[in-house]
């Protein structure tokens, strides 16, 4: 008979449980009208930079393509024409495109790059139809010539651009993972401490 | 209003029957439709999720999308299906479910009953209509023609004669209490004291059993995921399994609705809280018994199949004998 209360009492501690987390406050990020917050250095999608007077950064060196491990770089390097300088050095990226589909982030390529050409920016946001349109070239990884030199990789903002829309309130996925785990764990562990025993 | 009155009194009696059928009916497929969305959201809370909240304010036009996108999916029949059964058994399920709403009186005013037809018999006829409904379950889990759907089928009918026959026996107290087995009858009876004060181990009998019957959690073996796919309804898709899905919730409504009338007084103002219409009362106590069923869901896993059918043979039946000998005697004795 005892064993027959405890488990009811059992059912009764699990539908106040499911009650009481009911009105927790919910850790959902409304996704696509709020966004989260990412780490400062978050590797998302490439920009290829220019300098303040709107020359190229990249001169074809192919060292990012070199670097990457996954082979996504396609580099194609020629002489800039004295008349029309794409680059302050001798050479320019006549072609440069990354297969973003292929690319795994790792950033190699930003590290590889002699003159901060190539970087990680936070945008993480590319679905598209078809696969083809991963395949992302100059017309769009390189900063448009009146939007000024990109983001610099030392001095890359926390979170998401500001163009992408509203941010979370959270500080970092860790912080939120952490903050939320451990009132989970201390709820347990308090049961566990109050009545499972006795 | 004369005027009105007249046409009342000259309208035919069907037609009065039928255009009040139609009004419940909207009233009902949209309390389903409510019933549903009230579901996710309160699932969402309790698994700390929002809950459907992207189609309208608060998700509120959620129940208008999923019929729409029910209405446009392929309706598919499995080939070594029966065709003819599989296609008329979610009508049946749904007949049924649809079809005791006609009994269930909701509120009473100066002028009659709120019911499409006062009958004699309420209880009865309700519990004529729900065992029907089975047959839409086992017909459609029988001529799938696949092993789940047979499997689930098997074991719905097994689970409905076995915890039907407790809820049976757990009502018949209440009717004694009575002395009618009109449902408005029962509401009357109540007047005085809610029958759940003296019928508590009935009431507590009818709200497991009621689990059981309409097949959800910690009862819904006839639909367990983990070992049916989808159970009885695995085959169905499109418009068809979206009449399943009504009927099973229409008769989650019809559960509740039926307790309410029976254990909480029905549409009687608690505490002498008369000035709310009584109408209200009922359908605060008939969300109160969803929200129950809510909660258990949210809460318990998934009972083993023996333990479900010895739990129904060896527990509540036994229970629910003892509990009506004791009604029987007592009134045998008090008068």
């Amino acid at each position: 008979m005892n064993s027959y209360f405890a488990g009811a009492l059992a059912l009764v501690r699990g539908l106040l449980t499911t009650i009481s987390f009911a009105f927790k406050k919910k850790p959902t990020i409304q996704y696509p009208s709020v966004k989260k917050q990412h780490a400062p250095r978050f590797h998302g999608l490439h920009e290829l930079r220019r300098y303040g007077d709107a020359k190229e950064r990249c001169i074809g060196c192919e060292l990012c393509a070199i670097a990457c491990p996954a082979n996504a770089i396609t580099v194609i390097g020629a002489e800039n024409a004295p008349d029309d300088r794409r680059s302050p050095g001798e050479r320019f990226a006549a072609r440069y495109e990354i297969d973003e589909l292929r690319c795994i982030f790792c950033g190699l390529c930003e590290e590889a790059c002699p003159t901060d050409a190539i970087v990680l920016t936070p945008r993480f946001e590319m679905a598209d139809y078809r696969r083809g349109s991963f395949v992302y070239a100059k017309d769009r990884l390189l900063v448009p010539p009146d939007a000024g030199v990109g983001i610099a990789p030392d001095e890359r903002p926390g979170g998401i651009p500001s163009d992408l829309g509203a941010v979370a309130e959270q500080k970092s996925t860790l912080d939120v993972a952490q903050g939320y785990g451990a009132t989970w764990r201390g709820t347990i562990l308090k049961t566990e401490r109050k009545g499972l025993a006795g | 209003m004369g005027v009105v009155l007249d046409t009342l009194n000259a309208t035919p009696l069907w037609l009065i029957a039928l255009i009040k059928s139609l009004v419940l009916l909207v009233i009902v497929l949209t309390a389903f439709a409510y019933a549903m969305l009230f579901e996710r959201k309160i699932l969402g809370w309790m698994q700390l999720r929002p809950g459907p909240n992207r189609v309208g304010p608060w998700g509120l036009l959620q129940p208008a999308a999923d019929a729409g996108k029910m209405l446009f999916k392929e309706d598919l029949t499995p080939e070594t299906a029966d065709p003819l059964i599989y296609k008329l058994a979610p009508f049946i399920s749904l007949f049924a479910a649809m079809a005791t709403f006609a009994v269930i009186p909701f509120s009473e005013s100066g002028n009659g009953l709120w019911a499409v037809g006062d009958v004699n018999a309420g209880i009865l006829f309700i519990f004529a209509l729900t065992a029907i409904g089975i047959y839409g379950i086992s017909l459609g889990g029988w001529s799938s023609g696949s092993k789940y759907p047979l499997i689930g089928s098997v074991r719905s009918t097994a689970q409905m004669i076995s915890y039907e026959l407790a809820m049976t026996m757990s009502v018949i107290g209440v009717l004694i209490l009575a002395g009618t087995t009109s449902l408005a009858g029962i509401v009357h009876a109540q007047e005085r004291l809610w029958f759940i004060v003296p019928q508590i181990v009935g009431f507590m009998i009818y709200i497991v059993t009621a689990v059981a019957e309409t097949n959800r959690t910690p009862f819904d073996l006839v639909e367990a995921e983990s070992e049916l796919v989808a159970g009885f309804h695995t085959e169905y898709s499109g418009l068809r399994f979206g009449l399943f899905f009504i009927a099973e919730y229409l008769n989650m409504i019809t559960v509740a609705c039926v307790a309410t009338l029976l254990f909480l007084g029905g549409w009687a103002a608690p505490f002498g809280l008369t000035f709310i219409p009584g109408i209200i009362w009922f359908v605060l106590k008939a969300a109160l018994f969803i929200f129950l069923y809510i909660w258990l869901r949210g809460t318990f896993p998934r009972l083993r199949y023996d333990r479900l059918m010895a739990f129904g043979w060896k527990v509540l039946l036994p229970l629910a004998v003892v509990n009506l000998i004791v009604t029987a005697a007592v009134v045998a004795v008090v008068g």
